[in-house]
């Protein structure tokens, strides 16, 4: 049941990541990105992550894609009207064949090793998955997370200065 | 069951749509849609090891990316308003004053 499931899910996901390669309107390119965020966070609730679930709907469907659509929308940039709308598709084809091609022979013929830890789905369950993270990241990774608010700061402020008219 | 390796098979899959979209399209905007693809199919697969070692560190690194993506888009954003303002195109084959 539960293979079907991520079957079916991965259909969708893969489907809309070709409508948004492919679309010609960048609008219908942005809806298909939104799908394909959806099926990651259905990805993230069956991999017993629902925080990241939860935050991928409201960061990436929600603030991320609203920004892309408002761009799209402010430009004005209708469907391309000129014939070719995409260019060197047969080496495009061939380099993301080659990533591909690399990425399943490693993940087919390497193992899987890295730092083992103690979360299973019983201490998931007992602790829950926003507590599990927010320990990690308060303790562990206390630096890291305050830098992101300096490079927030900082891409909020050249955001700003790159698009406000010159005075 | 499903193992790590199909999220990892999937990942790998949208990784490359990415890769191929971003070689391909003219537009910016869809351009910079496709890195978004990109960047999320690597959120996947290390969601997905996290989940399989059942270490927790996978899934603080996923938020980080986040947290990249989103002053990313502004800034991408910011760049691509002013360009359209300068060129009245965001094409990328029609912005090379860069080029020789």
């Amino acid at each position: 049941m539960e293979t079907i499931f991520f079957y079916l899910v991965a259909l969708v996901a893969v489907l809309s990541g070709l409508l948004v390669i492919s679309c010609k309107n960048p609008v219908n390119s942005a809806l298909g990105l939104v799908n394909t965020f959806f099926c990651l966070a259905i990805f993230y609730v069956m991999l017993e992550a629902p925080f990241m679930a939860a935050i991928q709907i409201m960061v990436y469907a929600g603030a991320i894609m609203v920004l892309i659509l408002f761009v799209i929308m402010l430009l004005n940039l209708g469907t391309e009207v000129r014939k070719r709308y995409m260019h060197s598709i047969a080496g495009s084809a061939t380099a993301a064949a080659l990533v591909l091609a690399m990425i399943v022979y490693f993940v087919k013929n390497g193992t899987l090793s890295g730092q083992v830890g103690d979360v299973t789905s019983e201490v998931i369950a007992n602790y829950g998955h926003t507590e599990l993270i927010g320990k990690a990241l308060f303790t562990e990774f206390l630096l890291p997370f305050e830098i992101t608010s300096i490079l927030l700061l900082v891409a909020i402020i050249g955001a700003v200065i790159l698009a406000k008219k010159e005075a | 069951m499903i193992s790590v390796y199909h999220y990892l098979v999937l990942s790998a899959i949208l990784f490359s749509m990415g890769t191929f979209g971003v070689l391909t399209r003219k537009n910016a905007i869809v351009i910079f849609m496709c890195i978004e693809l990109m960047l999320n199919s690597v959120n996947l697969s290390f969601i997905a090891l996290s989940r399989h070692l059942g270490n927790m560190d996978g899934q603080v690194f996923v938020f980080f990316v986040m947290t990249v993506a989103a002053a990313e888009a502004a800034v991408g954003l910011a760049l691509f308003i002013t360009l359209f303002r300068n060129n009245e195109t965001i094409e990328v084959d029609q912005v090379n004053l860069l080029k020789w």
